[in-house]
């Protein structure tokens, strides 16, 4: 399918960097010359509470900015946004619309068989990828989740670019980012785990990447094709 | 004779070059940025020649409070501190603007309630501070979501209230007020309101002037009153002042002075149409159905309009601009040939629709919503919703979940 505006919730926990992947997202798409707007939805700042961030990529100007209540993709960062129910909504998947995709950060399968079937009934494909497994192999710390969860919705959907997301993770770590307290603090933290900020920025290039290639291979394998571009010059 | 007072074409301390306003918004090349909101507020303010920036942190305005901050430490601001409450900062604002200072400052929601005591106070001794309004929720249970009840409260301050759509209109309104706000016939504050989250946390494309060009300075000797002086009337306040007295000369000169606030208001309207190039901006005017809004509600109301395009449903779009001055005229001109006129907002009461329907013939035309309270968001199908069913056409989107 290939639609003229790709809507993404990411939806996650306070300090897993939902925000700051929609951001990277929306700087990558802005680099491969589309139109893009992320903006993120939070409570008072807290760790472990429910944070989401919405990316919106597409060929024209986008003006619909706040939630987003009927996504193409959903991310779910954290297991509890389905077991606990931290989620802006229940089911954490209402809104999604027909042939949409749902990326799960999951070594198992979380949902009931019911879930199961209603997605099934709108031709959502449901995609599990142990995005913080890859994070500890491949970068070392679980704080780059964020990083695979990036690669596994531009491997599906190739929204952006591995080039432009290499640039725009240069744009976002490379130099002095100013983010509310909580950001900044995380930043530092996640600075402090490498040597040099050069080694940040090569790990987690690298653990977008394997997230890319793992989701790639599962879209292809399962015939998922979610595509932003001209509907018109497509057909 | 050239003006040898002119600063015009020299360089501040930063090495920007002080530039004819009009020709640094309109002429000067510009630079797409992908930046969020905040962002945006510094890289105004950075070119803003401002004296003094007075900050307190309050959610979803900190960001940009303190990224104010980094550019008063690299040296683009006069003077920057953290006052100890809003209500401190807004009369220490006050402070440095009757010192001649130019001032920026910022603020949100309960902040704004806090500090309202001061925004008449600095209307009516016609300080042209520039206040930065992040809307977010004020009632209690707590909210910092977006929310613009508060800018209800500031329309009869005697303040200009203008609202921003966008993270552009920020940017470009923010140098422009200043401009607006310091013409010696109107010389009063500018509220710059936008919704919280949806443009101060939005990262977006906003084009920018070069950086090394910046407004002229603020000359306090254009003020149509005397800096502090404690002797000449109206600004007689702190000795002898006419609150004591109860006598013909003290009713007269309040009367007369809150007229001459309102009339300042009103001739900031010339000024306001030459820089904003309009206090609104239309499209489709000739659509039966009508789409009237300010802030975030102007973008939700243009997705709304490509919706109901892709079914054959012609509308058209009002953007105001400018709450106060408030574009009474143009409304009227713009909605003459609506059969239907319906006034999305992010708030529960509807101010905006109670404003229209008292500036249009025939008001029972104006649809007061579809109205989000409480920080939730707008999709835009919800305004194509209401928008049908009010017409008695069948609803496109089932709305199950949130945003129903």
């Amino acid at each position: 399918m290939i639609k003229k505006r790709l809507n993404i919730r990411l939806s996650g926990l306070g300090g897993q960097g939902a925000v700051t992947a929609a951001h990277v997202l929306a700087m990558a798409a802005n680099r491969d010359g589309k139109f893009s707007i992320s903006n993120p939805f939070f409570g008072a700042e807290k760790r472990m509470a429910p944070a989401e961030s919405y990316c919106r990529i597409g060929i024209e100007r986008i003006y619909d900015r706040g939630e987003l209540v009927f996504p193409d993709v959903i991310q779910v960062f954290h297991p509890q946004v389905i077991t606990m129910g931290k989620s802006y909504t229940m089911p954490f998947y209402s809104g999604i619309k027909e042939g949409g995709v749902v990326i799960i950060n999951s070594d198992q399968p979380l949902l009931s068989e019911e879930d199961v079937q209603r997605l099934k009934d709108l031709n959502v494909a449901l995609f599990y990828i142990p995005a913080t497994e890859l994070a500890i192999e491949v970068a070392g710390t679980e704080l780059s989740t964020n990083m695979a969860m990036i690669g596994a919705v531009a491997g599906i959907t190739k929204c952006v670019s591995m080039e432009a997301l290499d640039g725009a993770l240069q744009e976002r770590f490379g130099k002095k980012f100013v983010a509310s307290g909580g950001t900044a603090s995380l930043d530092e933290a996640i600075k402090k785990k490498f040597a040099k900020k050069e080694m940040l920025l090569a790990k987690n290039l690298a653990t977008v990447k394997r997230g890319y290639e793992i989701a790639s291979e599962w879209a292809e394998k399962n015939k998922v094709e979610l595509r932003v571009g001209n509907p018109a010059v497509a057909a | 004779m050239a003006d040898i007072h002119s600063v015009i074409g020299t360089k501040n301390k930063k090495g920007q070059t002080y530039t004819d306003t009009w020709k640094m918004m309109n002429e000067a090349p510009r630079t797409p940025s992908f930046y969020t909101g905040s962002e945006v507020i510094k890289e105004a303010v950075r070119r803003a020649s401002c004296d003094v920036m007075i900050a307190y942190p309050i959610t979803p305005q900190s960001e940009a409070a303190a990224l104010i901050g980094e550019l008063f430490a690299e040296g683009y601001i006069g003077d920057y501190f953290r006052g100890e409450s809003e209500f401190a900062v807004m009369s220490q604002c006050a402070g440095a603007a009757f010192g001649g200072a130019r001032v920026f400052t910022t603020t949100a929601g309960p902040g704004t309630m806090r500090a309202m005591e001061n925004f008449p106070m600095w209307s009516g001794a016609r300080l042209p501070i520039q206040m930065i309004v992040t809307c977010r929720g004020i009632n209690s249970p707590l909210s910092i979501q977006p929310d613009t009840l508060e800018i209800a409260y500031l329309l009869n301050t005697g303040m200009l209230v203008w609202h921003a759509e966008t993270a552009q209109d920020f940017f470009d309104w923010i140098l422009k007020g200043y401009m607006v706000s310091e013409e010696p016939d109107v010389h009063l504050p500018l509220a710059l309101c936008c919704d919280g989250f949806f443009v101060t946390h939005t990262k977006d494309v906003v084009n920018l002037t070069p950086a090394d060009m910046c407004l002229p300075p603020y000359d306090p000797y254009r003020s149509p009153v005397p800096c502090m002086d404690m002797e000449c009337p109206p600004v007689r306040m702190m000795r002898d002042p006419f609150v004591m007295k109860s006598n013909y000369i003290s009713y007269a000169t309040h009367a007369s002075w809150q007229q001459e606030v309102w009339a300042a208001v009103e001739r900031s309207r010339k000024h306001s149409i030459h820089w904003l190039n309009g206090l609104i901006d239309t499209e489709n005017t000739d659509a039966d159905i009508m789409i009237v809004a300010s802030g975030t509600a102007v973008s939700q109301g243009r997705e709304a309009i490509r919706l109901l395009e892709d079914e054959g449903v012609r509308c058209g779009l009002v953007k105001v601009k400018t709450l106060r001055p408030w574009p009474e005229e143009e409304i009227r001109e713009a909605t003459k040939n609506a059969k239907h006129i319906f006034v999305p907002e992010f708030n529960v009461t509807g101010w905006l629709a109670k404003e229209i329907k008292a500036t249009i013939p025939n008001h029972e035309r104006v649809h007061a919503g579809p109205h989000v309270c409480g920080g939730m968001t707008m999709p835009p199908e919800i305004i194509v919703n209401e928008i049908k069913t009010t017409l008695g056409l069948k609803k496109s989107f089932v709305m199950a979940g949130r945003g129903s």
